[in-house]
């Protein structure tokens, strides 16, 4: 049941008083609140001087430290209390440590039914031959989940923090960039015109074979990343816009979270409501195997390559 | 094994030290990343690889070099290393 205003009715709205106010035609403060322009603070010759001078007679006092006894015996029981601090420090973390039970005992709280059978039923349930990637992309993907977030929800601190929006500030930024930088250094160029290709085909070769040996999506992301550092490096910012640029960023995080989030979602409810997941486990040792931790591993890949790679353009530029 | 495993740790413990009482910001970061090369090995030695790699491309490469970055923007490098300790200073006074 809606019916239409008419124009009269309309400017009565709050709505409209609103949209006015938010397009900045008309200031509800305009008529009604008393405004003063603001005032530059001046300050005559003599108020400069005496400010000036005690300034420098604080300065002279706190800083002189042969005349100063506060200060001297302030900075001979600092060190002091600081030695005792750490020797303190170290005792109680000794002490702590002296009192973990044995590396290895058969009896330690460690060692009960879930890590039993983590490594006796690991392979069947999770079809990966690496157990480790099976707990941590498997039995406790929701963690894994969580990390990938706190990755994502650390790339958008530093963006916040770092981000320079003006086009001149940029422009700056880059300027100053420059200045340290050895402009086309040959040996960095050649050097990494050969290793490039490789380091990222490992960082692949990690990410992929996650599920069947050593590595998985964190250790290959973070391959892939200092392979990016290391293009960006050689060639500059120019070379890396033409493939990786804030919008490329965006796309490949939310679309990995996003799938990864899918993917754990219809797992999760299969498994609570005891339904026979569709998809197979595979043959333990194929690379098409182990169900949806090969997803998951390219998922948490992107995500870490992705902000590895985009902390650096940050810490350097500030802005894509 | 036993050997290079204890040796490993030494060296482990004289990098902490170094990093701590070196001067130069710079020197400290190149000690960090071979602490972390080392701590690598030790996870290689300790069976596992997995944490190996990350150790290496995280620690040894990706963090120092963010730290060599943040270094350079506080002007904590200088361009031609005549007085390299100064910047170091600076911060304590």
């Amino acid at each position: 049941m809606s019916r239409r205003l008419s124009e009269k009715d309309y400017e009565k709205t709050m709505s409209f008083h609103f949209h006015r106010w938010l397009s900045g035609e008309k200031d509800p403060f305009l008529d009604t609140v008393e405004m003063k322009p603001q005032q530059q603070f001046h300050e005559s010759e003599e108020l400069v001087h005496e400010h000036e001078l005690q300034h420098q007679r604080i300065v002279e006092h706190s800083y002189d430290v042969e005349h100063n006894a506060q200060v001297r015996l302030f900075r001979k029981f600092y060190k002091i209390f600081c030695v005792i601090f750490c020797l303190c420090l170290v005792f109680i973390l000794l002490v702590g440590v002296s009192s973990l039970p044995k590396y290895g005992h058969e009896e330690n709280p460690v060692n009960n039914e879930v890590s039993a059978r983590y490594i006796e039923r690991g392979l069947q349930e999770t079809g990966a031959v690496n157990i480790v990637t099976g707990m941590i992309l498997d039995y406790r993907a929701f963690d894994t989940l969580g990390e990938s977030h706190v990755l994502f929800l650390a790339t958008c601190t530093v963006l916040i923090l770092m981000r320079k929006d003006k086009k001149e500030n940029q422009e700056t930024a880059q300027h100053n960039d420059r200045i340290y930088e050895p402009k086309n250094d040959v040996i960095l160029q050649t050097v990494a015109r050969v290793l490039v290709p490789f380091i990222e085909l490992f960082g692949i070769y990690v990410i992929l074979g996650g599920h069947l040996g050593p590595g998985g999506g964190f250790s290959g992301g973070a391959i892939c990343g200092a392979g990016l550092i290391l293009y960006l490096n050689a060639f500059g910012f120019a070379k890396t816009e033409r493939f990786f640029t804030g919008k490329t960023y965006k796309c490949m995080c939310f679309g990995a979270l996003a799938c990864y989030s899918l993917a754990k979602t219809y797992s999760f409810y299969t498994g609570a409501n005891h339904i026979e997941s569709v998809i197979p486990l595979g043959t333990p040792g194929a690379i098409l195997s182990s169900g949806l931790i090969l997803v998951l591993d390219i998922c948490v890949g992107l995500v870490v390559s992705g902000t590895m790679y985009t902390f650096y353009v940050m810490f350097r530029k500030g802005g894509y | 094994m036993e050997l290079f495993f204890d040796l490993l740790l030494v060296f482990l413990l004289i990098c902490t030290v170094a990093v701590s009482l070196s001067k130069n910001l710079l020197n400290s970061i190149i000690i960090y990343m071979s602490f972390s090369l080392i701590m690598s090995v030790i996870w290689i030695l300790l069976e596992s690889p997995d944490l190996a790699i990350t150790e290496a491309a995280v620690g040894a490469g990706v963090t120092s070099i963010l730290f060599i970055i943040t270094l350079k923007k506080i002007h904590a490098i200088l361009k031609n290393d005549s007085e390299p300790e100064k910047s170091g200073e600076e911060h304590h006074e």
